[in-house]
C-alpha cells in the first residue's frame, strides 16, 4: 500500500492528520444540532461560526458572506440557479467559458433549456480567455458572469481580477470556481461576487463546500427548507465537515508559501522529465498555471491505457481521455484549447498534493517512459511519421 | 470495472506486434473516435487441405478494453480455420474475458472486426469465395466507417489544417 504513489490530487486529497483530528470530536462528542436551543446545539453552532470566521477571514470576506454547502457542485449550482432566479429576475443572460468545470457547464446548460440565453467564451490555445472577450459578450441582459480561476484539467489561470473589475463597472455578478486555486494561489476575492470552493480538494473532508455571497449579491435560495444558512442554503449542516474545512483552510493558509514553492518544482521537473520523451505536448500555459496541475499528450497511445498501466506501477493520476469517459467524448477542455484530437486521446493529468515529494516524481518520471514506449510498441502509429492521422 | 481476466490480458497481451509476412491484414476504427485495430494473419494448408490461421498478431490503438480483446480474439483465432475463425462474435470474445462494461462493448465489436475483415481481405486477394455472412458483415463494417467519417468529417478537415499548419512549423503540432 505504502508504496503507491498518488499524483491525482484534483480529484481528490488525503485528510491531513492535524484536520482529521480536529474533526474527530465533532461525531461524537459535540454532536448536537447547530439549531438547538440547548447547549449541545449551541457548542455545535460555535464551532460552525468559528469554522466560518477563519475561513471568511483567509477569503478577506464577511463571516456572513460564507455559505456552507455540500460541496463545490452544490454552491456552482447555487451560483447560477441562485443568480438566475434571484427576486425580480425574469430570464436573461450568462456569460462564461467552455472551460468550465461540469458543474457550471451543465448548470448553464439547465438554464438555457429553461429560457435563459448563454455565451461560452472560446478560450486561447493555453486555455486563456481574454477580459476584452469578456467585455464583449456582455448584453443588457447579462446577469452573470462565471469563470473557473485555474482550470482543474490544465491548470491555467484565468485573469479573474480583470474580469471582476470589469463586471463591477458594469454592474454584473462575477462568478468564479476557485475549486482548485482555492490555498494555492492569493484569489482576489474583493474583485469577485460569489465563489465557490470544495474542501476535499485541500486535504479537507469530502462532501462540503462553500458560496461566497457578496453582500450586495442577490441569489435564491435553490434548496428549501429550515432556512439555515441565513436562507441561502437549507439543510442542517455538516458541523464536522465544516470544522474540517476550516482545519484544512489554516493548514493551507500556514503551509502555502512552501507547499506551493515545491509544487511549483515539481511541475517544472515534470515538464522537463515529460517534455523529454519523444511525441509528448503540454496542455495548458507553460507558467501562468496553478502549481499543482500538469497536462500533458502522448503521441500514439491512448490515456485510459496509460493510466491502467500506471497504475499497474502503483502510480495514480487520470486522464481526459474519451474512453475514459461514459459518453466516449474527449474532454471539452483539450478539445478548447484545440488539441489534435489524435493527441486528446493519448492525455495524462498528473496533480500533486502537499504529501507529494520528490521520490514519487521520480518514480513516476522512471516509470512513464517504459510505459509509454510499451503501449506505443502494441500501437499501429508510430511516432515521428509525418502524420498524426493513422488513417491511410 | 474490469474483470481480472481483462486486466491480465491487458498487462501481458498475446501476439501482440506486426507479423512478418502476413496473408492479409484487417484495419478497423478510426482515430477521431478512439480506437484503432490492426489484425494480421498467416494463413497455411493444414494436413488435409484446409486454410488455417497458423498465425495471428495485432496492433492496437485503443483502451484497456481495445487491448484485452485484441489479445483475446488473437487466442480465439490462432489454430482455427478460416470458416471456424469467421464464426468467432464479439460476444465470444467478451465472453472468455468474463464480460465487459457495457460501454466497452464495442471495443470487443472492434477486435472481432479486425478479424472479419483481415479474413475477408484474404479470400478476396485469393479469389476464393465469400460466405454470406462474412460478406454481409464486410459491407456493415465498411459502412459503419464510412458514417463515421462522415459524422467526424468537421474534425478531420480541421485536424488537416492543423497539421499543414504544424508542417509549416506552428509550435503544439504533434510531434
Ligand atoms: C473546478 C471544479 N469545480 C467543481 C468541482 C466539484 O466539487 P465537489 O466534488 O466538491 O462537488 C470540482 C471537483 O471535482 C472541480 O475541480
Ligand atoms: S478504445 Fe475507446 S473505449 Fe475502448
Amino acid at each position: 500500500m505504502s508504496d503507491r504513489v498518488y499524483l491525482d490530487n484534483s480529484a481528490t486529497t488525503p485528510v491531513a492528520p492535524e484536520v482529521l483530528d480536529a474533526m474527530r470530536p465533532y461525531f461524537d462528542s459535540v454532536y448536537g444540532n447547530p439549531s438547538s436551543l440547548h447547549a449541545f446545539g449551541r457548542e455545535a453552532r460555535r464551532a460552525v461560526e468559528a469554522s466560518r470566521a477563519t475561513i471568511a477571514e483567509f477569503l478577506r470576506v464577511l463571516p456572513e458572506e460564507v455559505v456552507f454547502t455540500s460541496g463545490a457542485t452544490e454552491a456552482d449550482n447555487l451560483a447560477i440557479l441562485g443568480s438566475a432566479y434571484a427576486p425580480r429576475r425574469s430570464g436573461g443572460h450568462v456569460v462564461s467559458t467552455k472551460i468550465e468545470h461540469h458543474a457550471v457547464l451543465h448548470s448553464i446548460n439547465w438554464l438555457t433549456s429553461h429560457g435563459f440565453d448563454a455565451t461560452l467564451l472560446d478560450v486561447d490555445g493555453s486555455g486563456r480567455v481574454e477580459p476584452d472577450q469578456v467585455r464583449a459578450a456582455l448584453r443588457k441582459d447579462t446577469f452573470l458572469v462565471s469563470i473557473i480561476a485555474g482550470s482543474n484539467e490544465i491548470g491555467t489561470l484565468e485573469p479573474i481580477a480583470e474580469i471582476g473589475a470589469i463586471c463591477r463597472e458594469r454592474g454584473i455578478a462575477f462568478h468564479t470556481d476557485a475549486v482548485q486555486a482555492f490555498g494555492k494561489i492569493d484569489l482576489p476575492t474583493p474583485s469577485v461576487d460569489l465563489l465557490s470552493a470544495s474542501a476535499h480538494k485541500l486535504h479537507g473532508p469530502k462532501g462540503v463546500g462553500l458560496l461566497v455571497v457578496r453582500k450586495k449579491t442577490h441569489i435564491s435560495p435553490t434548496t428549501h427548507g429550515g432556512g439555515h444558512e441565513s436562507g441561502r442554503r437549507s439543510g442542517t449542516e455538516n458541523v464536522p465537515g465544516i470544522v474540517g474545512f476550516a482545519a484544512a483552510t489554516r493548514l493551507a493558509a500556514r503551509e502555502r508559501d512552501e507547499v506551493g514553492a515545491r509544487m511549483r518544482r515539481f511541475r517544472a521537473r515534470l515538464i522537463e522529465g515529460v517534455g523529454s520523451i519523444p511525441g509528448t505536448r503540454l496542455n495548458g500555459h507553460p507558467t501562468d498555471s496553478l502549481p499543482h496541475i500538469a497536462n500533458f499528450s502522448f503521441q500514439g497511445i491512448e490515456g485510459e491505457s496509460l493510466v491502467m498501466r500506471l497504475d499497474e506501477h502503483g502510480i495514480a493520476a487520470s486522464t481526459g481521455s474519451a474512453c475514459s469517459s461514459p459518453d466516449l467524448e474527449p474532454s471539452h477542455v483539450l478539445v478548447a484549447i484545440g488539441v489534435p484530437l489524435s493527441m486528446a486521446h493519448g492525455s495524462l493529468r498528473i496533480s500533486t498534493g502537499r504529501q507529494t515529494t520528490d521520490a514519487d516524481i521520480d518514480r513516476l518520471l522512471d516509470v512513464l517512459p517504459r510505459v509509454v514506449k510499451d503501449l506505443r510498441d502494441l500501437s499501429p502509429f508510430k511516432v515521428g511519421e509525418a502524420t498524426c492521422t493513422p488513417r491511410e | 470495472m474490469y474483470t481480472e481476466r481483462v486486466i491480465e490480458h491487458f498487462r501481458h497481451p498475446h501476439n501482440m506486434g506486426k507479423l512478418a509476412n502476413p496473408s492479409a491484414i484487417g484495419k478497423v476504427g478510426n482515430i477521431v473516435c478512439g480506437d484503432v485495430m490492426w489484425l494480421y494473419i498467416r494463413v497455411e494448408k493444414d494436413g488435409q487441405g484446409r486454410d488455417v490461421i497458423a498465425d495471428v498478431s495485432w496492433e492496437t490503438f485503443g483502451c484497456t478494453a481495445a487491448i484485452a480483446t485484441s489479445s483475446m480474439v488473437s487466442d480465439l483465432a490462432k489454430g482455427k480455420t478460416l470458416l471456424e475463425a469467421i464464426a468467432i462474435t464479439n460476444q465470444d470474445v467478451a465472453q472468455e474475458l468474463g464480460g465487459l462494461p457495457p460501454v466497452k462493448m464495442h471495443c470487443s465489436a472492434l477486435a472481432a472486426d479486425a478479424l472479419n475483415e483481415a479474413i475477408h481481405n484474404y479470400l478476396s486477394e485469393h479469389g476464393m469465395p465469400i460466405p454470406d455472412a462474412l460478406r454481409r458483415r464486410h459491407e456493415k463494417i465498411e459502412k459503419d466507417v464510412a458514417a463515421l467519417d462522415k459524422r467526424y468529417k468537421a474534425f478531420l478537415d480541421r485536424e488537416q489544417a492543423k497539421e499543414g499548419a504544424a508542417a509549416a512549423g506552428e509550435p503544439n503540432s504533434c510531434n
